[in-house]
């Protein structure tokens, strides 16, 4: 306990300086509210709006994991056959990559033209997001098993199936992690991003609302909000990392922070 | 009796980049039931390749293998196999790894979970059977790897250099170790080794091959009775077959005509 105080005391320490010089600069220069709020005027502005704040939350987190579930598992399923298929994975894996050229911003409004209002686009457009880093990650994994760990296999007689399943498989979970975490990363902006192309609620929409009112402690409080929803994802899959690696040797974790 | 293994004259060539390669220039060799052979011969001659053909991993490009009278060239599965490397699948405890490789030849689940545990138990490992294979030293990897092979319900082992990445005092308390392992079960052997000294001291018999393209050499039964310990290393008639191997290989080192030499001298 006390030595996890001692490594993370600076950066606290920095944070908190960086507060009170905010917060101090506002008073100082006597900022307008509507241009940049302080810390303190974004907290008393979250409080008070904090049943609407919570609504638009629970909407953009539920798009958010619902996005992220589908379009990691279709990454994992591709990345699956490609590797299992390397026909396939020849004649497909560059039209993928092309597809990851068009912005999202362009792609957003034309999905809203082709699939409507509701929740459908936004969800394709996470799908599409999340996808691809985790399709990629677990395609590099599943291809890079030790040879001769495979040789090993097959002089022992194990077929292509159980090669797949025993060995490179697990091999393969290190790598897709890695693709979890950008997915992870990514997927609560896309979502913000998704909202403010066309929703009627979510932070997303709630920051367009609030941008276009001139009520800058709503859109920071949101944003607060965002970047937690956004460490609070990574984290989570980062400690799924952990429990499911047990067996690395702890030395390549990373070790002690700097 | 039919042998465990026949290897009948055996080729193989490999195309290295347009220009083939001949590796194994027809090797034969056969192992006995209960029988250990060694095949020694130097580096680069081929002895991993015919592995792999016995193995089924390869194809030859001639010859046949057959396995109790059977022909068998190119069949998986017919082995138990100890690399060169340990080979531990690090994300499988000490037991999983033993019990992944009798799963693969056969072994109802539970009872490779038994046998793991129990063997693991009787070489004094069953502290380890529980932890991933990095925590263990080099010697014990070896060890594990080693009682995987043994424990693979197939009728040859084939053993590939399997103490040459450890250092010699380890090394020398391994083929102890092995020994007497292999001398309460007496299954079919075949070691592949750099060290005569090593093939001396475990082996029934020694075939020696050339460097590539190999042929076998020479071929030697080995007159020491068993059970063996290292005090062999003193025994005349081990130092005198040693130099006699030693010599057989030297010679075959030895370069043909001395290339022309580039200008200077004239
Ligand atoms: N797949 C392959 N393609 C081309 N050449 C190969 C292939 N496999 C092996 N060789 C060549 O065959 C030769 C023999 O290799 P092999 O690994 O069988 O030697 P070895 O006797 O086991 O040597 P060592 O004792 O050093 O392990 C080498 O020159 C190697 O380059
Ligand atoms: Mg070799």
């Amino acid at each position: 306990m006390g030595n996890k105080w001692l490594a993370y005391w600076p950066s606290a320490a920095v944070m908190t300086a960086l507060l009170l010089l905010w917060q101090g600069a506002v008073i100082v220069f006597d900022i307008e509210e509507w241009f940049l709020p302080g810390p303190a005027a974004i907290v008393r502005e979250t409080a008070a709006i904090w049943p609407r704040l919570l609504e638009h939350t629970g909407a953009t987190l539920r798009l958010t994991l619902l996005g992220y579930a589908l379009g990691t598992t279709a990454g994992i399923a591709v990345g699956m056959l490609f590797h299992l298929a390397p026909g396939l994975r020849r004649s497909t894996y560059p039209l993928l990559v092309l597809s990851q050229n068009v912005p999202i911003i362009v792609l957003g409004p034309l999905l809203l033209m082709w699939l409507g209002f509701g929740m459908l686009p936004k969800i394709v457009l996470l799908v599409l997001v999340c996808f691809f880093p985790v399709s990629v990650a677990m395609l590099a994994g599943l291809g890079s098993a030790d040879s001769s760990l495979t040789n090993y296999m097959r002089m022992i007689g194990a077929g292509n199936w159980t090669i797949f399943r025993r060995l490179e498989l697990p091999h393969a979970v290190p790598s897709l992690f890695s693709g979890l975490k950008i997915a992870a990363a990514y997927s609560v902006t896309s979502a913000i991003v998704a909202e403010w192309i066309g929703a009627s609620k979510g932070l997303g929409y709630f920051i367009q609302l609030s941008a276009r009112g001139f009520q800058a402690p709503r859109v920071f409080a949101a944003v607060l909000i965002i970047v937690l929803l956004s460490m609070l994802l990574f984290g989570a899959v980062a400690l799924a990392e952990r429990r499911l690696l047990r067996w690395r040797p702890r030395s390549t974790e990373g070790g002690k922070r700097p | 009796m039919t042998d465990v293994l026949e290897a009948i004259d055996i080729r193989q060539r490999f195309d290295n980049g347009g220009a083939a390669v001949e590796v194994l220039a027809g090797v034969s060799l056969r192992v006995g039931a209960g029988e250990f052979v060694s095949l020694l011969g130097p580096s680069g001659s081929g002895k991993s390749t015919l592995f792999q053909i016995i193995g089924g991993l390869l194809q030859p490009s001639g010859g046949e293998i057959r396995m109790g009278g059977e022909v068998v060239t190119g069949d998986r599965g017919r082995i138990a196999y100890m690399p060169q490397q340990a080979s531990l699948l690090p994300w499988l405890t000490v037991a999983g790894n033993i019990e992944l490789a009798l799963e693969v030849a056969g072994t109802a689940r539970a009872e490779a979970r038994r046998l793991a545990h129990e063997w693991l138990e009787r070489i004094e490992l069953a502290a380890y059977a529980d932890r991933y294979p990095h925590v263990l030293s080099g010697g014990m990897q070896q060890r594990v790897s080693f009682l995987r092979a043994l424990l693979m319900p197939r009728p040859l082992m084939c053993l590939d250099e399997p103490f040459g990445a450890l250092d010699a005092l380890t090394r020398m308390q391994m083929q102890q170790w092995l020994l007497q392992l292999w001398e309460q079960s007496r299954r079919a052997v075949l070691l592949i080794t750099h060290s005569i000294e090593e093939a001396l001291l475990l082996s029934d018999r020694i075939v020696v091959i050339s460097a590539a393209p190999a042929v076998v050499l020479h071929e030697l039964e080995v007159p020491f009775a068993r059970p063996r310990d290292e005090t062999l290393w003193t025994d005349p008639q081990f130092n005198r077959l040693k130099q006699q191997i030693y010599g057989l290989l030297r010679q075959d080192d030895e370069p043909g005509p001395p290339p022309l030499r580039a200008g200077g001298e004239r």
